[in-house]
């Protein structure tokens, strides 16, 4: 077994699976959140602009645009217990991998609809 | 005092809790008790251990594991005990498996690091080096090496370009995350030296944690 593969093996018990997504989509992100000992669920929504990495160190970027027109961006790990639950919005067509010029996108940003 | 060969397999991170701690794996064992030194004969309580089979050795060798009635082993490496007791708790032929490690427990990881071959000061010593553009010409070198006719000699010790890297180095106190005894790993918390496949030794700790 190659060394990957032994490593691999030490992460298995702790990947999840989340609905598919790819960078385009939008997605509906309910995270947990501890405040004051107590823990509550908060959502973050957005277009999905990068996935990177493999196995368990997997992470996925979220932008939305916030009041006032200020852009957010979150990086979660794919596998972490903090995603409580992901939601899939609307799927779109992109013709790239990282959705870097999104920022730089001035108004409404407009992605093409995919068809299934 | 316990001790296990093992081969670095790679590093990643795991989960604790909501909180992501890096961790590196560790293909140990099973290891063989080849030897034990006793003070009567070798004036030193020790167990010498072996790690991972081979098909052949020269004849010296094969003459030493056939005594222990072991197959030939690639690496020996001893393990000091403190005193007669220990030793007594050994016995020639005997796995050693991970197992032998808790979860929670914390141990010492001895590794060689990457060799660097000849390194100059700024790999070496972490020197600043100059600045790499308007009209420089100083770049990776060293600077001063000391002062004028008094002293009139470079003091020993300064730090020089030579060799760096391939030594033994040894990280105390990790934690040990993981075991998963069916295929030989241990996971423990944080780096550890050398390269993925290099030869590492986890052992009980020497030093308390303050």
């Amino acid at each position: 077994m190659s060394m990957d593969n032994v490593v691999r093996l030490i992460e298995k018990d702790q990947y999840r699976q989340l609905p598919e997504f790819r960078p385009g989509d939008t997605v509906r992100v309910h995270v947990k959140v501890v405040e004051g000992g107590k823990e509550r669920i908060q959502i973050f929504e957005g277009i999905v602009i990068k996935i990177r990495g493999s196995g368990l160190s997997k992470t996925f970027t979220v932008r939305k645009i916030a009041s006032g027109g200020i852009g957010v961006e979150r990086i979660f790990p794919y596998h972490s217990p903090v995603v409580e639950k992901l939601e899939v919005i609307r799927r779109a067509r992109t013709r790239r991998a990282k959705l870097y010029y999104l920022r730089d996108v001035k108004g409404k940003i407009r992605l093409k609809e995919k068809r299934e | 005092m316990k001790m296990i060969i093992g081969r670095k397999m790679g590093m990643t991170q795991l989960f604790e809790g909501n909180k992501v701690v890096p961790a590196t794996v560790i293909k140990a064992g099973p290891c063989y008790v080849v030897q034990k030194k006793t003070p009567q004969v070798d004036g030193y309580c020790a167990v010498q251990l072996g790690f991972e089979e081979i098909k052949k050795t020269n004849k010296p060798l094969a003459g030493h594991f056939k005594k222990a009635n072991l197959k030939a082993l690639r690496v020996l490496r001893e393990m000091r005990l403190e005193n007669e007791e220990e030793l007594s708790k050994y016995e020639v032929g005997q796995t050693i498996k991970v197992d032998i490690f808790q979860p929670g427990e914390l141990v010492d990881v001895v590794g060689w690091t990457k060799g660097r071959g000849f390194a100059g000061g700024v790999k070496r010593w972490g020197f600043s080096g100059g600045p790499k553009t308007h009209g420089s010409k100083f770049h990776r070198e060293l600077g001063s090496l000391g002062q004028h006719t008094e002293p009139a000699k470079i003091f020993k010790g300064k730090k020089m370009p030579g060799h760096y890297g391939n030594e033994r180095v040894t990280i105390h106190n990790l934690e040990v995350v993981k075991l998963d005894v069916e295929n030989n790993l241990i996971v423990v918390k944080g780096s550890v030296p050398g390269a993925r496949g290099g030869l590492v030794l986890i052992r009980s700790p020497k030093k308390t944690r303050k």
